[in-house]
């Protein structure tokens, strides 16, 4: 890995340190700081539990976001409420802060659903699985903006191994063209399922963003702080009609791409143990620790909470049952259509007879 | 004879193919060190090398692009799409670019690229995991389709596939990968073309009141309602290639039943089972004594995994297509 051409913005280590950086700072009451930690053990408690409930069989798979709590959870705080969150399937912390419940994303998890909430409520779009497509939906939903003369930017979430997407390549082209009010927040996690970030690109991610116009700034993506305050520079640049930047949040997956992965086929455990270094909640919670803004009984009580929502996922996933078969005619077309009448028909006609036979 | 999943057969398949032609080269997303997200490719990077078995760049425009060049240059490329749901932004090189090549070149190009592309449901996946795309393929001139229904048939038919001067899209049934079925390795030694004719049909289970033919993952279905049918006689067909299809197997088969089902995980409207249902109209119109019935998937987005049960068709669905057809 080209890490002496990594360039990341950070304004607290790994050991907790506060640092300043020439171009970015944020300023952030007690309150603000202790709710950034309070959502990013959250997120990881509501990770963690949903990794357990695949492994008992409860959920079909589970994409854990381990490791980017920083990332997410910095970057969906920066946002204002109106501005519009396009995330990707791994993206558990940015939901989570755009006010999704947890429930609505495992039972996507479970198999019950493939979405369902209503993107206009939230202002967070579906999570999308084809790498990269959400990034054009971004671009538009942001170009809409722009024609409507409103102040909200449209946020696209992706990863290092979109990056060679034609479509992420062309949400760069249209994003620069239309000087769209976007953000284009990637979250550099090191692998793509197998493919480490050195094998496609020879460059550092934000380096990319030069040659389709637009600044590309990188950031560590396990300082919550530094990429608060990188993401509150770009939404406010896009805002002010000065067009599109691209994040790169350097950061590492922890876990596995997928439960269905095995990530010690193509990777050492020795990487994994100099990320753990450089997690991003104990750096946080050693900071308001040692600067009197948090004590033990503030981080028990956060644990404590975790645990409860932990609890209250588990519950509620066992409890979620499948919808009923004919659902699946349902909202596959907005007007009246004749064939999928006929189908639903067929369909329920077919069950009954079953029924019958029984009864 | 040895017995191995379908997954094992694939990849002994590639193996023979590798071994055979210098030029047959593997590309795809993780299909290096990692093996493939099935495992199929498990291995071949480790034997012949990071030159001959590359992991690609995550864009499926890519792979399918770059391919058409690399078999401009002498070589013969074999593909991974990771998912069926993933192939489609590629979709514009193959039906625009590999499907066409050899045709606007007058001939002068052969475009010999077989398309992996695990699909199919019933593994409780997520979204984009579980679809059955075949029908866009076996619409667009210039492409074959093909699809094994056991190890053996996958066995052969890679090799064959690749061995093809034609492009060929290769549907692998993902719910079959580990299935297991006895494999006689050592006819690859053979002359393929003489083993087997991939692009034929085959009558896996013999009957006489209904034919029902069927390819890839509704093959074992469709095996498993011939043997609980107590009542009617179910002959079961494997059409195995979708592009072309051999409508002389199955009109055989339909002149001696005089009736027809076919089964697909696809949707029905537009499927390769209204392909079937109509040429087999025109080919056996004397023969037949109802019409041709179609057990499909619905039309409608392949549902949410807890619901994917009422969506494929099972043995339940088949054996009742066949009572609907015996009571004309």
């Amino acid at each position: 890995m080209a890490e002496d051409r990594v360039r990341a913005v950070q304004l607290l280590t790994p050991e907790g340190q506060r640092v300043s950086h020439p171009d970015y700072d944020i300023t952030l009451s007690d309150s603000e700081l202790r709710g950034l930690y309070r959502d990013m053990v959250v997120v990881r408690r509501i990770d963690t539990e949903a990794t357990a409930l695949q492994r008992q069989g409860e959920l079909g798979l589970w994409a854990p976001c381990l490791g980017q709590e920083a990332a997410q959870v910095g970057s969906a705080r920066a946002m204002a409420p109106n501005d519009f969150a396009f995330p990707t399937f791994r993206e558990h912390g940015v939901t989570w802060c755009r006010g999704i419940a947890p429930l609505e994303i495992l039972a996507l998890f479970r198999g019950v659903t493939n979405g369902g909430w209503d993107p206009q409520v939230n202002k967070c779009g579906p999570y999308s699985i084809v790498i990269g497509a959400q990034v054009l939906h971004g671009v538009g939903y942001a170009m809409g903006i722009q024609f409507d003369g409103a102040e909200d930017v449209a946020v696209t979430y992706f990863g290092d191994g979109a990056m060679a997407q034609g479509d992420v390549n062309e949400a760069f082209v249209f994003a620069a063209s239309f000087s769209a009010p976007v953000v284009f927040f990637c979250q550099n996690n090191q692998w793509a399922i197998s493919q480490p970030r050195d094998r496609q690109s020879n460059v550092q991610i934000y380096e990319r963003a030069a040659g389709f116009g637009f600044p590309g700034v990188q950031v560590d993506g396990n300082d919550i702080l530094a990429v608060m305050a990188v993401t509150k520079v770009a939404l406010e640049r896009a805002r002010t009609g000065n067009g599109p930047t691209l994040i790169e949040a350097y950061t590492y997956r922890m876990g596995a791409h997928t439960t269905s992965d095995d990530p010690t086929r193509y990777r050492l455990a020795g990487e994994l143990e100099t990320w753990r270094l450089r997690d991003p909640i104990e750096r946080l919670k050693v900071y308001l620790a040692r600067q009197g803004i948090a004590d033990r009984s503030f981080f028990d009580q956060i644990e404590q909470e975790g645990e409860e929502l932990a609890e209250h996922i588990r519950d509620g996933v066992r409890a979620m049952v499948p919808p009923r078969p004919e659902s699946m005619f349902d909202d596959v077309y907005a007007e009246p259509h004749a064939r999928i009448d006929e189908q639903r028909s067929e369909m329920l006609e077919y069950l009954s007879s079953f029924q019958d036979s029984v009864g | 004879m040895s017995e191995l999943t379908m997954v094992k057969a694939i990849n002994a398949g590639l193996r023979k193919a590798m071994e055979r032609d210098p030029k047959v080269i593997l590309f795809g997303q993780d299909i290096g060190r990692l093996g493939g997200v099935f495992r199929v490719t498990d291995g071949l990077q480790k034997d012949f090398g990071e030159h001959r078995v590359m992991d690609a760049p995550l864009a499926e425009s890519g792979i399918i692009g770059t391919a058409v060049g690399l078999a401009m240059r002498g070589y013969r490329p074999v593909l991974e799409i990771q998912f069926d749901g993933f192939v489609y932004p590629g979709f514009d090189q193959i039906v625009s670019q590999v499907a066409k090549f050899h045709r606007r070149m007058a001939g002068s190009i052969v475009m010999p690229i077989t398309i992996r592309i695990p699909y199919g449901g019933g593994i409780g996946a997520v979204e984009h995991h579980s679809e059955s795309p075949e029908a866009y393929f076996a619409h667009t001139a210039g492409l074959r389709v093909l699809t094994p229904a056991d190890p053996q048939a996958a066995f052969l038919t890679i090799q064959q596939a690749i061995a093809c001067n034609d492009p060929v899209i290769y549907f692998e049934p993902k719910r079959r990968y580990w299935d297991k079925g006895e494999v006689d390795e050592s006819l690859a030694a053979l002359d393929l073309s003489a083993v087997a004719d991939p692009w034929r049909a085959r009558v896996v289970h013999t009957g006489s009141d209904v034919t029902v033919a069927c390819y890839g993952p509704m093959v074992r279905t469709c095996l498993e309602a011939a043997e609980a049918s107590t009542d009617i006689s179910l002959e079961v067909v494997d059409m195995q290639s979708i592009s072309p299809l051999d409508l002389e197997t199955l009109a055989s088969s339909v002149e001696r039943t005089s009736r027809l089902v076919v089964v697909h995980e696809a949707s029905k409207s537009g499927g390769v089972g209204a392909e079937i249902a109509a040429r087999i109209s025109e080919k056996c119109f004397y023969s037949l004594e109802a019409p041709v019935i179609r057990v499909t998937g619905f039309d409608v987005p392949y549902p949410a995994s807890r619901l994917e049960e009422y969506f494929l068709p099972d043995l339940d669905r088949v054996i009742e297509a066949a009572e609907q057809v015996m009571r004309y």
